[in-house]
């Protein structure tokens, strides 16, 4: 329940934010540039199976560092943390149904070599 | 009584004229720089209409062109473009915003006793926002239109493209944003400003299915956004995504397409799910039968809607074993949604019934939407979909949880609060009359397309073999029909802005906080905040009906 039914539509704060110094934006913009750098990089070299999985190693340091400061993850608690861990949660669903598909696609039924050879016998038995 | 000190405060609203949101302030900039969240609603409300108008020409064009096995209108080049343009301009302009962007709008803060959302200014950027998505998709369609279905598959909108793919895109992209600041807005909104004593289980079931949407929101469309965007990076930049060409996949693109798109059904038809628990408790006048169960089965529905998506993949060379989970699961849907009709039917079990226009539409919803809530369990099992996939079957079964559902819904809950909305009543005859019209039409149209899907007519041709020329010229005839159903209101809700019987606060007596104020509502909603003292639906105190019940 608010405590504050009003106060949000006239622009108050509901809690204290935390401030963030500009060094640390700085930072995290230096980090993110050289890690853009690094993508672009290893974009050009060639690391056999290792290449999807380094680029997206890349990736996901880069948006965590955007989520953490930038979105103010690392200061936010509660209510604004279950909303990070459900985007998260929801990801992983959309990530894992997609690959039950890529992962089984080829996993048709079809006859086995051995059920040829097999199932002449079994009719025989049978009938 | 819930809201006594606000009513008491209140002029007697009939008496003589009185300032309100409508006329607190006058002229164009008053309207275009508005922060109201009331007036807000009402451009919404402007800006679907015209582009439901649009997306209704196409439909009509189609149906006139279907009259014939040959094709009657149009070559089928340009009938490609047309059940295109239908579909995307009534899915992404018309039925995502419908409810949510106007009467969410409109009534998340009266109901929750609230003085406006929690970020007018998004508010208003979010339609500025969806008008120029509307104006890039009227572009496109004005300037040749696209020809890919409103899916957008690969390789229609990358190797075989040859329309303005990418604008249209583009067009849903920007609306999408709109959505997404809609969502984030009622969230904060319905979490943080509700008034003292409205606790979540006192809270408007139609609270509790904007919620359930707003979540859908907020985690679906920044998925179709990029999706799009990706659509649109493969088409410039030739990168490899969908397009197997070029080392990419086009199944990704319906997978993530349809993790939005999926959901968005549920964006269409939980709003419509809240309208409908109003208007059944209030021309019943009694308590909605199993409160709770209602209220989480919205949030259920929101839950399975993304677990759910494969059933479109089914025929598409999606995995056998994906196939059967997503066949199982999309069976749980059924489940909260039986729930929500069978408490509504329940609710309707010893009360006393009236059948005002709104309430008609209520029982048109409860009924069509069941038979294409029902028909889905055809299509999501994993046999007979193989042969009613790509089928007027499927046509017939969306437009029975969208049209028969959702706009019958949107329709009920536009002259349930039409009063409250101008302060004036439209004729109910003709209400009622054109609540009927609007049933038999759609039934017209839509059920012979479930025959024709049976039969095997697929989906998206300018042409037929001539045995199904009778039941294609029968769903032609009722769109004509349907049709006259849709302009009768449109007159008469216009008409009723000047001519309209001036109605007091409560003109129904529904029970809710959106009655307790004047109508029009003030600016500001309420003269005090109200205080909640009791849950919602307490008809037992709910005050008599203003006009006489029907």
């Amino acid at each position: 329940m608010s405590s504050h039914p009003q106060s949000a539509a006239h622009g108050q704060p509901m809690v204290h934010e935390h401030i963030v110094p500009v060094s640390t934006y700085l930072a995290v913009f230096i980090t993110l540039l050289i890690a853009t750098g690094l993508t672009t990089w290893v974009a050009f070299q060639d690391l056999g199976n290792w290449n999807v999985v380094v680029a997206l190693v890349i990736a996901v340091c880069k948006a965590s560092l955007v989520v953490l400061f930038f979105m103010h993850a690392k200061y936010n608690k509660g209510l604004s943390r279950i909303v990070l861990v459900g985007a998260v949660f929801w990801l992983g669903i959309m990530i894992t149904f997609t690959l039950a598909d890529e992962l089984t696609r080829h996993w048709q039924i079809s006859p086995q070599p051995w059920a040829g050879a097999i199932i002449p016998v079994i009719h025989r038995l049978l009938f | 009584m819930s809201t006594t000190a606000t009513v008491e405060s209140l002029p007697n609203s009939s008496a003589e004229p009185q300032v309100n949101y409508l006329n607190a302030r006058y002229g164009v900039k008053s309207w275009l720089l508005t922060l109201d969240h009331k007036r807000i609603g009402l451009l919404y409300l402007c800006t679907i209409t015209f582009m439901f108008v649009v997306g209704g020409i196409a439909a009509t064009m189609m149906r006139l062109n279907l009259l014939e096995p040959q094709g009657a209108l149009v070559e089928p080049e340009t009938y490609n473009k047309l059940f295109s343009t239908h579909g995307i301009v009534m899915v992404f302009f018309f039925l995502v915003p419908s409810i949510p962007a106007t009467l969410g709008n409109f009534l998340i803060p009266l109901m929750i006793g609230a003085r406006d959302v929690a970020f007018p200014r998004l508010n208003l950027l979010s339609w500025y926002i969806f008008v120029t998505g509307c104006l890039v998709m009227l572009y496109v369609v004005c300037t040749g239109g696209v020809d890919t279905g409103w899916t957008f598959y690969p390789p229609y909108s990358s190797a075989y493209a040859h329309t303005d793919v990418f604008l249209a895109a583009m067009a849903i992209f920007i609306a999408g944003f709109s959505s997404i600041l809609t969502g984030m807005n009622f969230v904060v909104t319905i979490h943080k400003m509700r008034a003292p004593g409205m606790t979540w289980f006192r809270l408007p079931l139609f609270i509790w299915s904007l919620y359930a949407t707003s979540v859908i929101f907020v985690l679906g469309t920044p998925v179709i956004a990029i999706t799009l965007l990706l659509l649109g990076v493969e088409r410039l930049l030739h990168a490899g995504i969908f397009d197997p060409a070029l080392g990419g996949d086009p199944l990704l693109f319906q997978h993530m397409f349809w993790f939005y798109s999926h959901p968005a059904v549920y964006i269409m038809i939980l709003p419509s799910m809240g309208v409908i628990s109003e208007l059944i408790t209030a021309f019943s006048r009694k308590r909605i039968f199993g409160y709770s169960f209602v209220a989480f089965s919205s949030l259920a529905i929101a839950v399975i809607s993304f677990l759910v998506w494969g059933h479109h993949m089914f025929v598409s060379g999606q995995g056998v074993y994906a196939g059967l989970v997503f066949s199982v699961l999309s069976f749980l849907v059924a489940i909260p949604s039986a729930v929500k009709v069978f408490n509504w039917t329940a609710t309707l079990y010893k009360g006393s019934i009236s059948y005002e226009a709104p309430m008609l539409y209520a029982l048109g919803f409860i009924g069509l939407f069941t038979i294409g809530g029902l028909t889905g369990l055809f299509l999501a099992s994993l046999s007979t979909d193989v042969h009613l996939n790509g089928t007027y079957f499927v046509v017939a079964h969306f437009h029975y949880v969208m049209v028969g559902g959702a706009v019958m819904a949107f329709m009920g809950g536009i002259h349930f609060w039409w009063p409250k909305i101008t302060g004036r009543l439209y004729p109910d005859l003709w209400a009622r009359f054109a609540a009927l019209v609007i049933f038999v039409g759609f039934n017209l149209t839509f059920f012979p397309q479930f025959v024709l899907g049976y039969l095997g007519m697929p989906r998206r041709y300018a042409m037929y073999p001539a045995e199904f020329q009778a039941l294609n010229v029968l769903s032609s005839a009722g769109a004509s029909v349907l049709a006259v159903g849709y302009v009768i209101p449109l007159v008469y809700l216009i008409w009723s802005l000047k001519y309209g019987q001036v109605v007091g606060p409560n003109p129904f007596g529904a029970k809710g906080l959106e009655w307790t104020t004047q109508s029009p509502p003030l600016t500001e909603n309420y003269v005090k905040t109200p205080i909640v003292t009791e849950e919602a639906y307490a008809y037992e105190n709910a005050p008599e009906p203003e006009v006489a019940r029907v």
